[in-house]
């Protein structure tokens, strides 16, 4: 188990700023935010912490780096194209902070939809 | 006992991202056999308890997700009746040659409503490890990792459930053993071909051709305890339970692979009968419908998938 920690800090899809969680090297960016939410630490998400497979498949935890650097694991392309990996954009089940890290949480892109269709909320 | 037409699922085709990552998890955790690779990359893998010659199928890919899921139907006659039928109701099939898969015989492919790819089949041969026939052991190599005993179904999520739910019984003779109804119509469909509670699952979803989970049968509910151990152990990315499913009965465990595709194992289950009535939950029970125990879904039940 890696003892470097680094500091995250984490803002909504509106840019504002939610919280902080502690990272570390060899721990999974979003498994490190889902304790933050377990202590009660991040504030101003429109309703919990998008978190899904935390392996990269899903796409829910879609997310842009703003600042920091940040080893990979593969992620799924159908949510993170080339454009949108040279853009910064992650999910952040499949990264580890090399750094402290400023991240902002992203819409999962949904593919394929008719424009009718509503997507469904219970 | 009289069971015709499509018998059972038979295999499913899984994307991959880590191919290495995802035979540690299939072959050591869910306690599958490799029953060989094959030229392009594609690992074939079994469950002990099953004769034919594999179940599920691992594809290398840059996403997750799920190519295809094939059912057996009785021989080729039946094939070519079903055949004949998805053509008449409007599906386009292909036909696929025998051996693009090792081991299994000509198959029809066809792309249903919802976006999902499902193929039939007949002719298959079989492999080892398998269930003796003659004064035989209850198994042949020493059950491993979480002991999975079968490729047991698998969930979808996609649009137009209503055509899937038609397409199904008209055309493939499946029975609807359990639905779930909102307000606004069929949320899902728990479909069956023999006399398990379901083969084949559906949940209404706007994307077309999204996975929900592949699940694998164990044989008892002290086995699912023994699967979180193991998930636990692993450090493998759990979903929900152990707990149970009101629909279908079964004690459950979700999680995903190292790639994010949510896989189950559960034991247990009522048994189907063709002359039996449809089972229906409304939205005031989906909780207890989904997860019995909890009483109501998780975040992740209605929008987690690959
Ligand atoms: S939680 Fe599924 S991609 Fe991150
Ligand atoms: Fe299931």
């Amino acid at each position: 188990m890696s003892e470097q920690r680094f500091n995250i800090d984490v803002e909504n899809i509106n840019a504002e700023f939610c919280g902080s969680s502690t990272g570390y090297a060899d721990e999974r960016v979003l498994v490190s935010l889902e304790r933050a939410q377990g202590f009660g630490k991040l504030k101003n998400l429109p309703k919990r912490l998008p978190v899904g497979c935390r392996r990269g498949g899903c796409g829910i935890c879609r997310a842009r780096i703003l600042e920091g650097n940040y080893k990979r694991d593969p992620m799924s392309r159908e949510y993170v194209t080339l454009e949108d990996e040279k853009e910064g954009l992650v999910l952040l089940c499949a990264i580890y902070p090399l750094s402290d890290l400023k991240v902002r949480l992203e819409p999962k892109c949904v593919k394929n939809v008719e424009a009718n269709s509503q997507s469904l909320e219970i | 006992m009289a069971m015709t037409g499509v018998l059972r699922p038979g295999f499913i085709q899984i994307r991959v991202m880590d191919m290495e990552a995802a035979k540690e998890h299939y072959i050591k955790r869910i306690g599958l056999h490799q029953v060989m690779e094959g030229d392009d990359g594609r690992v074939y893998l079994k469950a002990a308890d099953e004769f034919d010659h594999h179940s599920i199928v691992l594809r290398k890919a840059d996403d997750a997700g799920c190519d295809l899921m094939a059912f057996k139907v009785l021989d080729e006659e039946t094939l070519d009746g079903f055949k004949k039928r998805i053509e008449d109701y409007g599906i386009e099939v292909d036909e696929v040659r025998a051996g693009e898969q090792p081991g299994i015989g000509r198959r029809i492919s066809f792309v249903i409503t919802s976006g999902h790819r499902i193929e039939l089949y007949s002719n298959c041969d079989q492999s080892d490890p398998k269930p003796g026939i003659f004064n035989s052991h209850i198994w042949s190599v020493e059950p491993h990792g979480m002991r999975a005993r079968r490729f047991d179904h698998a969930l979808f999520y996609g649009p137009d459930i209503d055509g899937v739910l038609d397409f199904f019984t008209k055309v493939l003779d499946f029975k609807l053993a359990e639905k779930v109804q909102m307000p606004d119509g069929l949320l899902g469909i728990w479909l069956t071909c023999g006399m398990k509670a379901h083969d084949i699952a559906f949940v209404k979803h706007p994307e077309p051709g999204k996975f929900h989970h592949v699940s694998f049968e164990l044989e008892n509910w002290n086995d699912v305890g023994r699967a979180a151990d193991i998930i636990t152990n692993f450090n493998i990315s759990i979903d929900i339970g152990p707990t149970r499913h009101g629909i279908t009965y079964g004690q459950t465990i979700y999680f995903f692979d190292p790639s994010g595709n949510r896989n189950e194992v559960f034991a247990g289950g009522y048994t189907y009968y063709p002359d039996l009535p449809t089972r229906a939950w409304d939205e005031r029970d989906v909780g207890k419908a989904i997860f019995y125990y909890e009483r109501q879904l998780n975040e992740a039940f209605l929008s987690v998938v690959t």
